[in-house]
Parts: C-alpha cells; structure tokens; sequence
C-alpha cells in the first residue's frame, strides 16, 4: 500500500504539464540568443555567429537612456502614490464595515478588470476635454491608477490575516492611534507593501497600451519598443533592450515572491 | 508596587494625542480621512472619465466639418452595425472565445499537476514558473513571438531540419487561419495571445484546484469511478469557479488588445485597434468611445451569465 | 445589549457569564473602551468613562487570542506598554522580567510569540497586561483555548494572583465551572440582559430563573403543577439532582429508566408518573437498576422556587 502523498501522476499529465511549462518560457529564453546574434537585418535562425558588441552599442545610446529613466521616474512616482492609496484603501475596508464597502473593493479593482483601452481612452478623452496637456504627469496619473489595485490586493490580504485583536492589545496598552500604527500595524504589513510596492514597480515600468493613451511626445522604455516593433529600424538593439527588460522584471517579481510566500498564495509549507 | 492613582490617566499630551483621541471618537471622521484620497481620485478622476467616455459616444462626428456635434444621438451606435465594423465586433469575439478555450486545455495540465501532485519545493518552482512569464515584460513577449515566427527564424527551421515544411505549407493554404506566413495570419495572432494570457487562466484554476480535498477524490474512487470518470463528474466541476474566474481575464484581455494584431497578424482590424485608429488619425471620438463600450458590455454580459450561474459562489 | 446594571467592587474576583451573544463580552469591551454604549453611563472608581480611548484608561485585557504582537519577541511583547509610556530600554527590560517571574515564565523573553504553547502565550498575554500595574485586569475567556488539564492548573494560578495582587479582576466565561470556582461574584447573562448577579452559592442555590438554573450546573425543574402540590405555591421551581436521595418510606414513588455510573456518583433517571427527574447518588453498594421501583425524597429546602418563568 502507498500513502496519498507517493502517488504519482499519471506520465500523460506530466508531459503535459511539462510542455506547457516549456511553451510558456522557450520563446522568453530565446531573446537570451537573440541579444548576442551577429546578424543585424534580419531574425535569422540559428544566428550565424554571437558577439557582446551590442550591449556596448545599446550602452551608448542616449534615446535609451532618456527612456529608461523616464520609465523608471514614472514607475516610482506612481509606485508611491498606489502605495499611499491602496493602504488607506484596503485599512479602510478591511477595518470597518460600512455602506458601499463593495462598491470601493469594485472601483479599486476596475482599472485592470476593464480592457486596458478602455482606461487609456477614457483617461485621453478626459485630459483632451479639461484641457489638461500631456506631460510626464499625465502618464503619472494614468499609471498610478491601475497600480492601486496591486499594492490593494497585497495589503488586504494581509490585514485578513492580522487579527483585529492586535489593534486593540495596542490601545489597551495605551498606545494611541498613531503609535499603533508606528509600532504595530506598520511592522505589520511592511512585507505585504513592499510586495505590492515591488509588483507596481514592475506593473507601470512594463505597461504600454494605457501610457499610448497617455503620453505626449515622452517616450518610455516600453513605448520605445513598441515603436521598435512595429517598424524594427534597429534589432539588434531592441534585442540587447528585451534582454535587460526582462532581467529588470525578474528581480522585483522575485522578491515579491520571497516576500509573500509565507502567505496563503503558496500552499507547499502548510501540506 | 505603586499603582497610580486615578483609573483614567491623562497619559501623553499634545497636539497629536489629542488628534488622536478626536479620530478616536469619530470612527466615521477617520473612515473619511482614510476614503476620502483614494476615492476622489479613483471615484472621481477615473470613474468620472469613463462616463465622460460613455457620454461621448452619444454623441456624433459631422462628416464633412470632422467636427463633434454635441447632441444626444444613437446614430454614432447605429454607425457600429454597418457590415465592416459588425466584422470587426465579430472577429474580435470569435478570437477571444477560441483564446480562452485553448487556454483552458493548455492550462489544466499545468495547474492540476501543481495543485495535486507537485510539493514542497517543486511546487515553489511551479508557481515561480507561473509568476515569471506573467510578469515579465507584455511587448517583450510579443517581441519573442516576433522573432520565433519570423519567416527566417526558429518556427520555420525546425519545420525545414524535419522536412515537415509541406504540411506547414499546407496548413498555410487553409482559408481563414492560414496566410502568407504565420506572422501575417490569424493562427500567428492566436498563438500570441494564447502565450500572453495563458499565465492568467493557470493561476485562478490552480486556486480552485487547490481548494478541492484530496479526499473527495478518494471518496469517487471508493465509490467505484475509474480515473476518467472522476476527472469528468468531480474534478471538473469542481474547478469550474477557477475556468470562469481565469476566463474573465483571458476574454476581456484579448478583447481590449490593439497592440498583438497590430504586430503579428492579417491587416484586418480588431476591436481595440478601431479604436485606436478612431481617436487618433482619424479623429472620430464618438465612434471610438462607441467601440470601447463594446468590450465593456460583452464584458457586463459576462459577468452576469457568470454569476448567475453561480460561479462566484464557489470562489 | 439593553438592562445592564452592574456594579463592580474594587480588589473583586468578578465573573461574567453566559451562553455565546448574551452580552458578557460587550459588556467587558465596553469597559475596556473598544466600544462606546450608545446609552447609559460607565464609572471605573468614580471617573466617568464613556468617551474616553482604551489607550487613556488604566484597564489592561488578556484577550481571548492573546493577540501577542507576533512582529515582537515576549520580553518587548510584555514591555510594550512600558515603551509606549516611553520608558527608558533598561527599565523596561528589568520590569517586563518581573512580570514574566510573576507568571512563571522566566528565561524565555528572546522567544517569538509563534514559538510558544497555548499555556506560555496565555501567560505571556498575561504578563503584558499586568505590567502596566492595571486597577482592572479584564480577561476575556482567557482558559478557553487550553485543554482541561492546564485550564485547571491556571484557574488555581490566576486566583493565586489575585489575592496576590489585590486588583480588580473580571473575567468573561462560558464555562460554568470556571466562573463558580474561581470568581467572589457571578454575573449572569442571558440575551443582553443581566439575569442574576451573586456570589456562586448563591446562584447555584437560588437560581432566580429556569434559564440560570439549567445553565448553572444541571437541575431538575419542577413545573408549577407539581410545585403546588408539594409547597401549595403555582411557581416553578428548581431542584439540584444531588439533592434527591432514596428512602425507604414516604417521599415519592418513581421508577428508574436509566442509570449511568459515573465513578464516585451515580445518575439516575426518574419517571415520576408526571414528570421526570434527573438524580445523583453516591455509588452505593446497591443501586437501583432499570425497570425497578424506589421510593425518592429530598428536603423540603432543597425546593427552591423561582419568580421568574422564563
């Protein structure tokens, strides 16, 4: 007789899982190759040879770099303003019940439940009709919107996960309501923020169909690739930018990971 | 041991205490303090320009000035129904619905192996390998796909180094998802979307998954049905609330898209790029907020036939 | 929660009773200050305390989770209120050990709370609230969470620390047991309302109601029918089982439907013709077995008669 736990899947369903895995990361891993090709006017396959020539190349461009740190200031811009507005959001409907509490978790959730099209437009429509002109600010707002929702997520779960109790040992204590959110709610919730913070990060620094919308003559990172991708002037080092794009991602959706896997989303430690 | 001597100590002092002991007594005065930024922003900026949006599409363009008149019309509506536009409506759901299908089937295996069978640190490895290509950078992605369809590129060579490129060819000729080459044809556009949600549809039926006990399984085998038959009748149901839940982002994502058929695909349009073309070159803003609400009330319709039949009861 | 009237002495081992909603953790947040009554009035030693913060009274709580920060080890759990009073670090640690001697748990402050068993953490709740040197010790169904064996062994510790400390302490239970043995005075809740109040013996013996006679140990109910047989008086009354005792003549006849032997007692069930009747007996070298005829009796005294029907 085996145990539950030794039963192994059927081979079927291991090679299925497995090729699913595989088509989900071979074409992400074949930009690592692409990045090192030779061949500069085509995307010739197998590369006729491999060369580190255009890290150096896409180093010295300055268009990269102007939309590398226009990308990374909206990111961070934004990344602190859903910070502040998912945490007051999720305290305020986490700690109390009251009238329309579902109504707010609905807005929050709406800027990425609708189509992305549909915020970019409306937002554009909006700037256009107050008159207001495109700037870094308004790729700003656009972005912060829908990053709430993240940093929401995170913190909500977290506080569901804290008992009400502590709140009120505090106070008990004689802390009042800004010591204990010094002293014990912040401490708290720290991680779950800085994963929410770190998934924004990663949210606005990638996004690209609402900062269309959004932007005026700015350009972002992902706004200089679509450019790149619907009329490839310079592959070479659009494949040198992919590369680094997606080793940027890597290390924020990481630490989320480590950060939160204490947490409910991963079930392996409590089986 | 000393204890002090009244029962209600004055304790700290100050501005901020007395701050403090203010919020304190007015619960509702906190609650406010807490909603009131993130409402007017969200409640107020974002929500406000949707209805601006909705508002705009009652409204229509006068054809031979290019200018908005703004009187309450349906004609900008009406203007959707003509053949060409009814196509674009039709295409668009016709590949969202063939997306979120071939999710499901290509999803199931990979969240069912890691919900029931992967543990410990392969079930950490599972969900990073999940997590990562979810994250990882959208235009990259599709860049990735550029370069695996491309007509020189790695797709195109394997087929060769097999000398299966007859069937590829074959497969080419077939109307409506064939073409030119795969990075101009609709299996192209299909291929990519299916990559770029797929993490979507994996994760919320991994959740569902998760949440059906081990033992209930054992019990439909205790009670006499073979591994298929509880697949059928126990497991599938049962993960329906995670299908559901993973096919409202599958369905609504390639509804909003404008950016995959833009880049690999046939030249025809899609509901997102109408609308990009709309208000931008075109200019006609009542139209393109009329093709936005599109997507929004298939998405609406959705959400209600889903309810309805009760899939977020189970979530 | 409505009808509350309650009057708690100063140094008072005071419990509060009750099934699950009848009010008695209301009311014990009420005079920790998490929440306000919407009418009425609370004194805590002649101030006046509604609208005044939880954190402004000098009340401490042991909660019912413990609600241990789990972000701080037990010795700066146990010293949060000393830094929030803003003592200096020295002071607090040599304070926070003491409490920790007191609820014998020392040696153990670099411990995180997660680490800890039920018991420690009980006491580590427990020393955390009495650091702060309360007038008031509130403990909401602090033993509920422990097994029988070391819920016993802190009913003894907690009574030994209050003579000790001569606080004030109330005391929130479901448990009937826990409430009689350790508490100088019972308050019984039913439905938001104050049902009785009294020292144990008296609520064991003179329950007011059939709600606090059922719940208050187990008893027989006499319906007013039978009452005004024996007594003359058309009441309900109550009568504890261990009160019955088998005679040989007079008193009632009953026969026995059940029997269950429970060590040093045994339990009987009675049919009375017109009503049943729950007994217990010392195990005696004969005890009547099912089906057999006996003849019960019980002391006048023992009836006692209830104003209240409800």
């Amino acid at each position: 007789m085996r145990s539950d736990g030794n039963i192994g899947a059927p081979i079927g369903l291991k090679i299925a899982a497995g090729a699913g895995l595989l088509f989900l990361h071979l074409p992400i891993l074949l930009i690592f190759v692409y990045a090192f090709t030779t061949e500069e006017r085509s995307y010739q396959w197998p590369p006729p040879g491999l060369t580190t020539k255009w890290l150096a190349v896409t180093w010295n461009r300055p268009d990269i770099w102007e939309a590398l740190s226009l990308s990374l200031k909206v990111a961070t811009v934004s990344t602190a303003i859903a910070l502040v507005l998912g945490t007051l959001c999720a305290a305020a409907v986490s700690r109390t019940r009251f009238f329309g509490r579902e109504t707010i978790s609905l807005m929050v959730i709406l800027p990425i439940a609708l189509p992305g099209i549909v915020t970019g437009i409306a937002l554009r429509s909006a700037f256009n009709l107050s008159d207001i002109p495109f700037s870094t600010w308004t790729i700003i707002l656009g972005h912060a919107t829908f990053c709430v929702v993240v940093v929401y997520n995170n913190a909500v779960a977290r506080f569901r996960r804290t008992s009400a109790s502590l709140v009120e040992a505090s106070m008990d204590l004689g802390a009042d309501g800004f010591q204990t959110l010094r002293y014990v709610i912040m401490p708290n919730i720290a991680t779950a923020l800085l994963a929410g913070g770190m998934l924004a990060f990663a949210l606005s620094f990638d996004e690209v169909i609402v900062t269309t919308f959004t932007a005026g003559q700015q350009q972002t990172l992902p706004i200089w690739m679509l450019e790149e991708l619907v009329r490839p002037r310079q592959r070479p080092v659009t494949n040198v930018v992919a590369m680094v794009v997606v080793l940027v991602t890597f290390l924020p959706i990481l630490g989320a990971f480590y950060l939160t896997r204490d947490g409910d989303q991963i079930a392996g430690g409590g089986k | 041991m000393n204890s002090p001597v009244g029962v209600i100590s004055p304790g700290r002092q100050g501005i901020l205490r007395r701050l403090a002991d203010t919020l304190w007594r007015r619960p509702r005065l906190l609650l406010l303090l807490m909603l009131a930024l993130p409402v007017s922003w969200l409640g107020v900026i974002y929500l406000g320009s949707l209805v601006a949006l909705l508002v705009q599409s009652f409204f229509s363009i006068d054809e031979f000035s290019g200018l908005i008149n703004y009187e309450f019309t349906l004609k900008t509506y009406r203007e959707l129904l003509i053949p060409a536009n009814l196509d674009i409506i039709v295409r668009t759901v016709s590949m969202a619905a063939v997306v979120t299908l071939a999710a499901v089937v290509v999803a199931f295996p990979i969240a069912y192996y890691a919900a029931r069978y992967a543990r410990g640190k392969w079930k950490a490895a599972f969900y990073i390998g999940v997590m990562l290509p979810l994250w990882s950078s959208y235009l990259v992605k599709i860049y990735a796909w550029k370069l695996v369809l491309a007509r020189e590129g790695i797709l195109n060579w394997l087929f060769d180094k097999l000398h299966l490129t007859w069937l590829l060819d074959a497969y080419l000729s077939l109307p409506l998802i064939g073409g030119n080459s795969l990075s101009v044809s609709y299996t192209g556009t299909f291929l990519v979307f299916l990559y770029v949600w797929l993490p979507f549809m994996i994760l919320p039926l991994q959740a569902s998954l998760e949440r059906v006990p081990a033992s209930l399984l054992e019990a439909s085998a205790d009670l006499g049905a073979s591994a298929p038959q509880t697949f059928r009748h126990v497991v599938l149901p049962l993960s329906l609330p995670g299908v559901i839940a993973g096919s409202i982002f599958t369905f609504s994502l390639t509804l909003g898209d404008y950016i995959i058929p833009q880049i690999i695909g046939s030249s025809r349009l899609f509901i997102g790029q109408a609308v990009y073309t709309h208000q931008g070159t075109a200019g006609n803003i009542p139209l393109a907020a009329a093709f936005a609400v599109v997507p929004i009330v298939i998405m609406g319709v959705y959400l209600w036939m889903a309810k309805r039949a009760g899939a977020f009861d189970a979530l | 929660m409505d009808e509350v009237d309650l009057e708690v002495f100063e140094g008072e081992f005071f419990a509060m009773l009750g099934p699950s909603g009848s009010g008695k953790t209301t009311c014990l947040r009420l005079v920790a200050g998490f929440e306000q009554p919407t009418s009425g009035h609370i004194e805590i030693f002649g101030q006046t305390a509604e609208g005044v913060p939880p954190f402004r009274r000098n009340v401490n709580t042991v909660f019912q989770d413990y609600a241990l920060f789990p972000h701080l080890n037990v010795i700066d759990n146990v010293a949060y209120g000393l830094m929030i009073r803003g003592a200096g670090k020295a002071e607090r640690y040599r304070t926070a050990a003491e409490a920790l001697e007191l609820v014998a748990l020392p040696g153990l402050g670099k411990r995180r709370a997660g680490e800890l068993s039920g018991g420690q953490r009980q006491r580590v709740a427990l020393a955390r609230a009495l650091v702060n040197k309360p007038r008031v010790l509130l403990l909401d169904e602090p033993l509920g969470a422990l097994d029988l064996k070391l819920r016993e062994q802190m009913q003894e510790e907690l009574k030994n620390l209050h003579r000790q400390l001569g606080i004030t302490f109330i005391f929130v239970t479901h448990d009937q047991n826990e409430a009689l043995s350790m508490a100088d005075r019972v308050a019984l809740f039913n439905q938001g309302k104050v049902v009785q109040v009294g020292t144990p013996q008296e609520i064991y013996r003179c329950p007011n109601s059939r709600f606090v006679a059922d719940f208050v140990g187990s008893s027989n109910l006499l319906p007013p029918e039978f009452v005004a047989g024996i007594s003359g008086q058309n009441k309900w009354a109550s009568l504890r089982p261990e009160a019955i005792r088998l005679t040989s003549a007079g008193g009632h006849e009953a026969s026995v439907v059940a029997c269950s032997y429970l060590g040093g007692t045994t339990r009987l069930a009675l049919d009375l013709g017109s009503l049943r009747l729950h007994a217990l007996l010392p195990s005696v070298a004969t005890i009547p077995q099912p089906g057999q005829r006996v003849r019960i009796d019980w002391n006048p005294d023992d009836v006692h008669l209830m104003e209240d029907g409800i």
